[in-house]
């Protein structure tokens, strides 16, 4: 899949790797979680990571970042090193699952994504023009030009992830991790942030993978996905995945993809080993993309 | 109020207040008021003990308030933060009273240190104070971003590796240091005043980081001036009226606050 000249020779073009995940493990509580899972993505690639609720998409996101030591395989990230102990910040932008900001917070919208910039640094945090521009370019990039004074913690959900997105993105990393950011969003507000990150991935030459339990938002955006279950991972593009074949040996049985006036339904029969607490059937649908 | 020997309490209040309202943003904006009520508490126990020893107040209350910083992080690292600090307090506490029992003399500089002591202060206490003091201040700005990110959230922080244990426990190391500096001047009962007052009326007001500290520490050399002068010339404990102007202070924070924001919106409505 990957040809092994590509990130050296070319590092920020086409088809250069972001991030390459190779046979991970990794273990939760004394449980394994992740069983070998590898996939690969471009920069400029948004990618959906879909799971149902523990099937491990948190932990794979704290293992590339490095938060969680893995207990097998490799994390590559860019063209650097695999990860391990390193010193200083990971080039990876991540949005943490929610995030809450006091409304009280002596803190504007435009201050958290500066501390995105530079808040791993020792000192005060002076004016400085870079600096500045730095942050006016990423505030507009994601479209938080008109809230950037206000106190962050008295914006809406939207708004905050918003600004959530653009502390992540401000240092330009290769890649951006997102754990579940439309869970606390109404509909429309995640249609907006999904477009968004569809615009960012295209115009920053970002790799995008973002954490969901349901494909549906995603659907139209997304142009690479991953599923997850029981540990392991099927991965590619959305129609060579989201299919009753594929999906059908990731869950290791049978499982079917409907597709209804123009909509996607995977429908996961009970019974199995199938991580779904409530035993009746999942579905997971939307729009074909 | 003015006379020289009033001289090494003003320069002492300066200094104190100063670094307590620095660190007392950090308290506010971290939700660690419970700890800041906690340290300066289960420290001043150490001055009793210190005083069975034979030893100077101060080292016991450094002694304390190390040990305080040293229960709070170890077991609060779970998670069960609030129960930790309460372990650590009562722990504290139990350990003063069984020195403040073995101690035949009732001791007057164990009542200074409860409710504070502006008189009688030495050359020698306002040159440790002004060292700790620039300790405390420096290391507040060289910690300033990631105090900060890690106070506003341990994720985001960690993200950029920046470990929340490690920020927990400089913080909590800061905290000690403004403890100790802070008490024997306002009282173990009402360090906790100035740590808390000033931060939470200056970010009802300032809704910059930088701005909002500058202001937490302003607020509180005016409280601690109007404290001294008042204590002076009404010769009633100054912790008294460091208490009721810190809280006064953060009323009026709020006040003007809710103030801003109904104009704010009155403005809004008379543009539509």
């Amino acid at each position: 899949m990957r040809e092994p000249g590509l990130q050296t020779s070319d590092p920020g073009g086409e088809g250069a790797l972001a991030l390459e995940v190779e046979d991970l493990r990794a273990v939760l509580g004394g449980r394994p979680v992740l069983n070998g899972v590898s996939f690969a993505l471009e920069a400029g690639r948004f990618c959906g990571l879909i799971g149902s609720n523990g099937a491990g998409k948190t932990t794979l996101l704290r293992t590339i970042l490095g938060l969680q030591a893995p207990a097998g395989g490799t994390v590559r990230i860019g063209a650097g090193p695999a990860a391990g102990p390193r010193r200083g910040p990971p080039a990876v932008g991540y949005v943490p699952q929610r995030v809450l900001l006091d409304p009280d917070l002596p803190l504007r919208a435009r201050d958290l994504v500066a501390l995105g910039l530079d808040g791993h640094r020792a000192g005060l945090p002076l004016p400085s023009p870079a600096r500045r521009r730095q942050v006016d370019e990423m505030l507009a990039a994601v479209g938080a030009e008109a809230f950037a004074d206000q106190r962050v913690g008295r914006l809406s959900g939207g708004q905050q992830q918003r600004v959530l997105i653009a502390h992540a993105l401000v240092r330009r990393p290769p890649l951006l991790l997102l754990d579940e950011p439309l869970s606390s969003l109404d509909p429309g507000s995640a249609a907006e942030i999904v477009a968004l990150l569809g615009r960012l991935a295209a115009v920053q030459r970002v790799a995008i993978l973002l954490s969901a339990h349901d494909i549906n938002p995603l659907l139209g955006e997304m142009d690479r996905v991953v599923y997850l279950a029981r540990g392991r991972a099927a991965s590619g593009p959305v129609a060579e995945v989201v299919r009753g074949d594929v999906l059908s040996d990731l869950y290791g049985h049978h499982v079917d993809v409907l597709r209804v006036h123009g909509r996607v339904l995977v429908v996961v029969a009970p019974g199995g080993d199938v991580p779904d607490p409530a035993g009746h059937a999942t579905v997971v649908g939307g729009r074909e993309a | 109020m003015f006379a020289g020997f009033m001289l090494h309490t003003w320069l002492v209040a300066t200094v104190v207040a100063l670094v307590a309202g620095v660190v007392g943003l950090f308290v506010v904006v971290r939700g660690s008021a419970f700890a800041a009520h906690a340290l300066p508490l289960g420290a001043f126990p150490g001055a009793a003990a210190a005083t069975l020893l034979r030893l100077p107040p101060g080292v016991g209350l450094a002694a304390f308030a190390l040990l305080g910083v040293a229960g709070i992080a170890r077991l609060g690292r779970r998670g069960a933060r609030d129960v930790a600090t309460a372990l650590t307090l009562v722990t504290l506490l139990g350990l003063g009273a069984l020195c403040l029992s073995l101690t035949s003399e009732y001791s007057a500089a164990i009542y200074a240190l409860l409710f504070g002591q502006v008189l009688g202060i030495s050359a020698r206490d306002v040159v440790v104070t002004f060292a700790l003091g620039a300790v405390a201040l420096a290391a507040a700005a060289l910690l300033y971003r990631p105090l900060l990110l890690s106070s506003v959230s341990p994720d985001l922080a960690a993200a950029q590796g920046i470990a929340q244990g490690r920020m927990d426990l400089w913080f909590l190391g800061l905290l000690a240091l403004a403890t100790v500096m802070t008490l024997p001047v306002v009282g173990a009962l009402l360090v906790f005043s100035l740590l808390v007052g000033p931060p939470a009326a200056a970010r009802a007001v300032a809704g910059r980081p930088l701005a909002a500290t500058f202001l937490s520490a302003g607020i509180a050399l005016a409280i601690a001036w109007a404290a001294i002068a008042l204590a002076y010339v009404s010769n009633w404990p100054v912790g008294f009226f460091v208490g009721t102007l810190g809280a006064a202070a953060y009323a009026a924070g709020r006040g003007a606050a809710a103030w801003r924001s109904r104009r704010a919106r009155q403005a809004v409505a008379g543009a539509a």
